[in-house]
């Protein structure tokens, strides 16, 4: 091995040791969930922004106003619109570390687009009810919840 | 592990071509992965149900993508149009790996 290979291969070893730890912690940061905005994750499941869902009186989302207990928190939501015409039912938790809640897709067979769940709260917060039409319309409902004990730990 | 899970059809009797509201329960933690043990001090690993599968007479009519904001031990309530008699079949999938089926017969009567 002549000079310059002994000297670039210290180097580069120098290198790699002194710029590792601080990659480490970055590498395990990005393995743990990473906690969502309401609109990122608007964005993530439905694939538009939040300004295209359109406020409806179609959608009715059926939820207590005071929730004692926010890890179990009683939803119903129904679509005021033929089967035929819903494709799929969205509920989101604007607060929420991941506000994504839950997802239906639906078909024919099921007569009539309704959801009943249970869900978490962390705090109060508006939970959000999207439907999915076929005819290209998304709508939504918004309704606030109180919660007096948490539920996300 | 497949977990206990059960399902109801409501109302008891009904004819065929009715909607019947079907109801189901599976006992699953949903550990989120964010809660921390308070006596070891460790975080509980993430183990939540995440896909949940529902077939009438071999014909998958919903699905349903679930994630740990939703409550310990997942109720999903929904309608279905009994319009023959067949197998209605829910299969739970966790993010370990885990499957549960559980099936009940649709009888419309008359």
């Amino acid at each position: 091995m002549n000079r310059r290979g002994f000297l670039k291969s210290v180097a580069l070893t120098g290198a790699v040791i002194a710029v590792s730890p601080k990659f480490m912690p970055a590498g395990e940061a990005n393995a743990k969930p990473q906690k969502m905005s309401y609109e990122e994750a608007v964005k993530k499941v439905l694939g538009v922004d939040v300004s295209k869902l359109e406020e409806s009186s179609e959608i009715k989302l059926t939820a207590p106003s005071i929730a004692e207990n926010g890890a179990v928190v009683p939803v119903k939501v129904e679509v005021k619109q033929p089967i035929e015409n819903v494709e799929s039912i969205h509920i989101f938790a604007k607060k929420n570390f991941n506000p994504h809640t839950l997802s239906m897709f639906l078909s024919p067979a099921n007569g009539k687009a309704y959801l009943g769940t249970r869900i978490r709260l962390a705090k109060t917060m508006p939970v959000v009810a999207v439907a999915v039409l076929k005819d290209g319309r998304i709508i939504k409902t918004e309704k606030p919840i109180k919660v007096t004990i948490g539920g996300c730990g | 592990m497949p977990k206990i899970a059960m399902i109801k059809v409501r109302p008891r009797r009904y004819k065929k071509g009715d909607l019947v509201r079907i109801d189901s329960v599976i006992m699953h933690p949903m550990n989120t992965g964010l809660v921390k043990n308070k006596k070891t001090g460790k975080i509980i690993p993430a183990d939540y149900i995440d896909t949940v599968e529902v077939y009438y007479g071999g014909e998958k009519i919903t699905s349903f993508k679930l994630t740990g904001s939703v409550s310990a031990n997942p109720f999903l309530s929904f309608y279905i149009k009994a319009d023959k008699e067949a197998p209605l079949k829910m299969v739970w999938k966790d993010i370990t790996g885990d499957v549960t089926e559980k099936t009940v017969k649709i009888k419309p009567k008359g």
